[in-house]
């Protein structure tokens, strides 16, 4: 590859206690790709994300973002730096409403003058960061739920909202933990289109799912896990016919379904 | 409701009670324990923005009023400074002390967090308590009259409305900053420090500000009340203070700035009133607590917000 990878991992290991949750993981992902990582529960993807994402530091290996290291920096050091993610078990904020929810995700966009807030002079900020709330409510089908309090949306609405609240932060790499996770069938190819829709805004999005027919239709590329160690990388097509992946992984059952997906 | 109003409808109701309290209040008596009410209500209303809005427990909060009472009490008295300096002063080292004490205890949580605060609180007071020549130890001190432009300040009346419009410019503050990106980003460590830090807030700097806003609220509550009194002791240092504010803003209502002078009201007006009880005044205090608790777990005031939108909905 001519440029620069956005996402670059490499020897990622870590270990909790005796358990081994990776070991020497490395992959690149390249700009504008939808990258994602499966594999069976337990095989270390959202730790991997952790890692990617600045919440756990690996005990040894590096990351690098569009070039430059930042293995162990802190979560919202690496906001700063275009990183952006959402979370397997819901982070929402439930006390707060959904457009603030979004809102919050422009705190890097906004004064931190804490005087100026005190005196009421954060209009402006509250103005532009509504607005732009709105926007990402009405791409996520959420608009007419702005002032619902968040934690007061169905489980599907959660879920999108998390994905809208990480775009707030205008992120150029999207980590994506298992959105469509306890979504129907409906729920679950609304969540496709917005994928979608984000790679089509040039945001290159690293997805974790276990839904084996979205992860085939919408992938670019897989890296596969298993017991923290990786299996297999490639193409759709590849994956789904690799030996290693359908028997370590997708098993007899899973092999015939991603075969028809 | 328009936004602004929605924002501004706290700081409106504790505006009409301060102007119409004096037209009910007969005695001076009555207007002394509003005017009481009020600087405690301004720390709880502070000590709000940490609880309610952060989400993070201190235990120490007295020591901030103590800070602020003891200034005016001390350096006017030993020093020869102007009371009102005094008193900016006072506040501006209550925030320092917050500020520097508060980097390191705001990496504990929860218990461990609310341990740390009593022991910040237990010091302060104990200064206050062993410098003897300089604060008179457990027996107090005066405090010198406020003095403005040849003007004395005294009487009843004139501090229950300078206390009524620090409460308020307190309340503005407030709902100012609940409802800026600096609010959102407190309430946002309340409900989730981990998206919170992915989304680029710094956590402990969060928690910092929310800490050291509170102290200053304190330690202006505290100067205040010891003008109020004309006399302080170490008591305003004190855990059971500390406690006592705590018990404010989660009976009056986590979050909400009505609901801190709500709970201000109860814990100073309740004693007073429930002198009648005489040596079961202790008991029924604890047993109305305890009720409102029980019966109205989000505080009062938003319990009571709650009733009346389910019945209007
Ligand atoms: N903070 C932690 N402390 C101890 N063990 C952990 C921690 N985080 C993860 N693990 C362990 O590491 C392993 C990998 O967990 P991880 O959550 O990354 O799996 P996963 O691939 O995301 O699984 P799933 O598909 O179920 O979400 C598991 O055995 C898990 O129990
Ligand atoms: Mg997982």
């Amino acid at each position: 590859m001519s440029t620069v990878p956005i996402l670059e991992l490499d020897g990622i290991s870590i270990a909790f206690g005796g358990l081994k949750a990776l070991s020497n993981v490395c992959f690149r992902v390249e700009k504008g790709e939808i990258f994602s990582v499966i594999g069976p529960n337990g095989a270390g993807k959202t730790t991997l994300f952790n890692i990617v994402s600045g919440v756990y530091r690996p005990q040894s290996g590096s990351v690098k973002l569009a070039g430059t290291t930042v293995t162990g920096e802190p979560p919202n050091r690496l906001a700063a730096r275009g990183l952006s993610r959402s979370f397997q078990n819901l982070q929402i904020f439930a006390r707060m409403s959904a457009a603030e929810n979004v809102m919050v995700g422009r705190h890097l966009k906004e004064s931190r003058n804490v005087a100026a807030h005190l005196l009421g002079l954060g209009g402006r900020d509250n103005r532009a960061s509504r607005a732009r709330a709105m926007e990402l409510l009405a791409l996520i089908g959420l608009e007419g739920e702005a002032d619902t309090p968040a934690g007061a949306l169905p489980y599907g609405a959660a879920k999108r909202l998390e994905i809208a609240r990480a775009l707030a932060t205008e992120p150029s790499l999207l980590l994506l933990d298992e959105p469509a996770a306890g979504c129907n069938p409906v729920e679950t190819g609304e969540i496709e289109e917005v994928i979608r829709r984000i790679a089509a805004m040039g945001v290159t999005v690293v997805l974790v799912e276990h839904d084996m027919k979205l992860v085939m239709r919408i992938s670019d590329r897989i890296h596969v896990l298993n017991y923290g160690e990786t299996l297999a990388e490639g193409r759709p097509q590849d994956i789904r016919t690799h030996p290693k992946v359908v028997e370590a992984y997708l098993g007899r059952h899973g092999a015939r379904e991603a075969a028809h997906a | 409701m328009p936004a602004l109003l929605r924002r501004f409808l706290p700081v409106l109701i504790l505006l009409a009670l301060v102007v119409a309290l004096p037209f009910l209040l007969k005695s001076a008596y009555q207007l002394r324990v509003a005017t009481l009410v009020f600087t405690a209500g301004l720390t709880a209303i502070g000590l709000n923005i940490l609880m309610g809005q952060a989400g993070q427990v201190s235990l120490g909060h007295a020591g901030f009023g103590g800070i602020g009472a003891y200034a005016v009490a001390i350096l006017p008295t030993h020093y020869g400074v102007h009371p009102l300096a005094a008193f900016l002063i006072g506040v501006t080292a209550a925030g320092l002390v917050a500020f520097v004490v508060g980097r390191p205890i705001l990496r504990l949580r929860g218990h461990y967090l609310a341990v740390a605060t009593l022991g910040m609180g237990i010091l302060i007071a104990m200064v206050i308590q062993n410098q003897q020549a300089l604060t008179g130890g457990p027996d107090g001190m005066q405090v010198p009259r406020m003095e403005l432009f040849g003007w004395r300040v005294r009487g009843a009346e004139t501090w229950y409305w300078i206390c009524g419009a620090f409460l308020i410019a307190g309340a503005v503050l407030a709902v100012n900053l609940i409802d800026s990106p600096t609010g959102r980003a407190l309430r946002a460590v309340h409900d989730s420090e981990v998206a919170a830090r992915v989304l680029g807030i710094d956590v402990a700097r969060a928690k910092l500000t929310a800490f050291t806003i509170s102290a200053v609220y304190a330690a202006t509550g505290g100067a205040l009340l010891a003008f109020v009194n004309a006399f302080v002791t170490p008591d305003i240092a004190g855990f059971l203070h500390s406690v006592e504010l705590v018990t404010m803003v989660v009976l009056g209502g986590l979050g909400s700035v009505v609901g801190a002078v709500v709970g201000a009201a109860i814990l100073v007006v309740l004693p007073q009133v429930l002198t009648v009880f005489h040596e079961y005044e202790h008991l029924a205090i604890g047993l109305i607590m305890i009720g409102v608790m029980i019966f109205m777990r989000a505080g009062v005031v938003p319990t009571l917000i709650g009733l009346v939108r389910g019945r209007s909905a």
